[in-house]
């Protein structure tokens, strides 16, 4: 097990009271899965996805990442879980204009440290599994909106992460583009890597072999409400 | 930390106008600071060279009663006072930081040198031996020294200075001519040349009564055996050392001081020897001058001052307008201490490259100052990279508020705003 969510709360203080966003998540995420969790907006699924990429903490329940419990760790151990586990991909790509597509890619790999000569061809490699050998030297100006989602991806690969937690993926691009991210997402989990996609498109969360939808901060796996977002065929 | 660097220069480079702006106040602070300092510094020189002589480091040591040389003219010489005899003169040479060392009589004459209807109206006659000339480091114009025969046979000679040649022939060729000293005569054999080591530069009223303590009108120079016979004996008597160096000079004079009194065989009153510390002078002088100019250097800190706050407001300005690659970055691992480290780095190198563009235009700034104003300067190696530190410093102290403010920074707000 990759990912064991165990009756995760999250509070979330508002003055005098506090309001509870997320209601006793249990979640259990296989290696080599591919899961979309599907809900609308305010339903608690970007703050669930904080709480996996331990950009926020649990304020109550048990989450085990590949089996080890981070819930005691400090911040700058969790940065490092950060960097050493999760590849995160956004959904408007959150690239810097100023670093080239290598470096963008090659950011992770510079916070622990990698030399820069190692992280240049490791970097190229990530470009290469996402067909953009040819675009190492660009500035994201100079890319595509799809070529650009196709760097964050990149970058969230370079480091050989236990998880990706991809939010929204397609939400910035036009259909075609999103589809070859999907198809890019399927590969990349037929070449065995673990993918978890927070998405509001019941046409994009059909792609992933495990569906879990969230409502109201309560998660349900398979469960469908209809008529949500555009099927993308 | 090269890491660090070279993410700092970019970050620099692709804000070039605004990275350009944050600079103006290190460089404005910086180049004052180098342009004031190489101006005191330039001055300082020139009084030390003026009143010391550079290269020349001769302490003059004389008996005195209070703070003024014994002149025989009015007072008489306390019975202790012995002659300087050979034994001593060897034992001051063999003072560690004394070089050399000669001994002297001196008297200033008014209207006491003539040659035919010139007159000298203000000179100074020493008496002296050749050692005088090599411990001074006077050089012959023309004629000779003293010779073993001129000392012998007891011979009326003396030798003349440049100012008292000038004064006495005019430009005429004095070696061979006559002088009357207290109507005794003496042939001319010799013409010192003027010590190039010794020309004061006088730009104030106060450096005029400074340098014209020192530097008299003409000396004449005869063989200390001639002494007795227009002076009579019992003359005090002087001794001039040079010191291994400049810093050296006032060590060397205590050393001689000690060494002389040391010989006096009674109870001299308030008479004893003491050193004429020209290199305390200079600094005396140096000092007033610095006290002034230490006010100007206060003013350029301040602009330094206000240079490190503008930083300040322009890291801050960084940290909020890069509040989502802050974000981003924590999200991918970058930990606060990280993140405080890549601003810091960042407003130390870019008030480091401020210190270095200030440095540079301070030391034009110090040139074309020097151009107009005809002020010395001295551009001091040390200043220069203390500046640059101190630049350095003043980015990271400055620095620290916005790179912690970045740190601190929670990745998920921070990611909102990209």
């Amino acid at each position: 097990m990759i990912v064991e969510l165990k009756n995760i709360c999250k509070d979330y203080d508002q003055g005098a009271q506090s309001l509870r966003v997320l209601h006793n998540i249990d979640l259990a995420i296989e290696k080599g899965d591919y899961a979309a969790i599907m809900g609308p907006s305010g339903s608690g699924k970007s703050t669930l996805m904080n709480i996996l990429g331990f950009l926020d903490r649990p304020t109550e329940g048990t989450y085990l990442l590949d089996g080890v419990d981070y819930a005691e760790a400090d911040d700058a151990a969790l940065a490092a879980v950060r960097n050493r586990f999760i590849g995160f991909i956004f959904q408007s790509f959150h690239l810097l204009d100023h670093l080239s597509a290598w470096q963008n890619v090659a950011l992770p790999l510079s916070f622990r440290h990698t030399p820069r000569a190692e992280r240049r061809e490791m970097a190229e490699q990530a470009l290469e599994r996402v067909g953009l050998a040819d675009r190492m030297d660009f500035k994201p100006s100079q890319l595509s909106g799809g070529q650009k989602q196709r760097v964050a991806i990149a970058r969230a690969l370079c480091t050989h992460p236990a998880l990706l937690l991809a939010d929204e993926p397609t939400g910035a691009l036009d259909s075609k583009s999103g589809l070859q991210i999907l198809d890019l997402f399927d590969m990349l989990h037929q070449e065995g890597s673990t993918i978890i996609m927070i998405t509001h498109e019941h046409g994009v969360a059909k792609r992933a072999e495990k569906m879990f939808h969230i409502i109201d901060g309560r998660i349900h796996e398979g469960l469908f409400s209809s008529g949500e977002g555009e099927e993308l065929k | 930390m090269g890491e660090y660097f070279i993410s700092a220069i970019d970050n620099i480079r692709s804000h070039k106008m605004r990275s350009m702006l944050t600079m103006l106040g290190i460089i404005i602070g910086i180049a004052s600071i180098i342009a004031i300092s190489s101006t005191i510094m330039g001055t300082n020189e020139q009084i030390k060279q003026n009143l010391v002589g550079a290269g020349n480091n001769t302490v003059t040591v004389q008996l005195s009663r209070g703070d003024y040389a014994v002149n025989p003219e009015y007072e008489s010489i306390p019975e202790a006072v012995p002659v300087i005899d050979d034994a001593t003169i060897a034992s001051i040479r063999a003072i560690p930081e004394v070089a050399g060392a000669a001994v002297f009589t001196v008297r200033s004459l008014y209207e006491g040198v003539f040659h035919g209807p010139d007159s000298l109206s203000q000179s100074s006659v020493y008496g002296v031996d050749n050692e005088y000339f090599r411990v001074y480091g006077y050089r012959l114009r023309a004629g000779r020294t003293f010779t073993a025969r001129d000392i012998k046979e007891l011979r009326n000679v003396c030798i003349l200075d440049r100012a008292a040649s000038k004064d006495l022939f005019q430009g005429a060729s004095p070696i061979g001519q006559t002088v009357l000293i207290k109507k005794v005569p003496f042939v001319v054999i010799g013409e010192l040349a003027e010590p190039s080591s010794f020309a004061p530069k006088v730009t104030t009223l106060e450096e005029y009564f400074t340098y014209n303590q020192s530097s008299g009108g003409g000396k004449l120079f005869l063989p200390a055996h001639c002494w007795p016979e227009i002076f009579g004996y019992d003359e005090p008597q002087s001794v001039v050392a040079r010191a291994v160096a400049t810093d050296e000079m006032t060590e060397a004079g205590k050393q001689i001081a000690k060494i002389l009194n040391g010989r006096f065989t009674g109870d001299a009153g308030d008479v004893k020897y003491r050193s004429e510390d020209m290199l305390k002078k200079a600094k005396e002088l140096q000092e007033l001058s610095q006290s002034t100019n230490r006010q100007l250097l206060l003013v350029a800190s301040i602009s330094l001052l206000v240079g490190g706050i503008g930083v300040m407001n322009i890291m801050l300005v960084s940290v909020t307008e890069r509040t989502g690659e802050i974000g981003l970055k924590k999200a991918l691992g970058a930990t606060a201490r990280t993140v405080s480290v890549q601003f810091l780095t960042e407003a130390g190198v870019l008030t480091c490259i401020g210190g270095i563009i200030g440095v540079l235009c301070g030391v034009g700034l110090a040139y074309a100052i020097s151009r107009f104003s005809g002020a010395p300067i001295a551009i001091s190696g040390f200043i220069i990279a203390l500046s640059v530190v101190f630049s350095f410093a003043v980015g990271l102290f400055f620095g620290a508020f916005p790179a912690v403010k970045a740190a601190k920074l929670d990745p998920i707000e921070a990611l909102r705003s990209l």
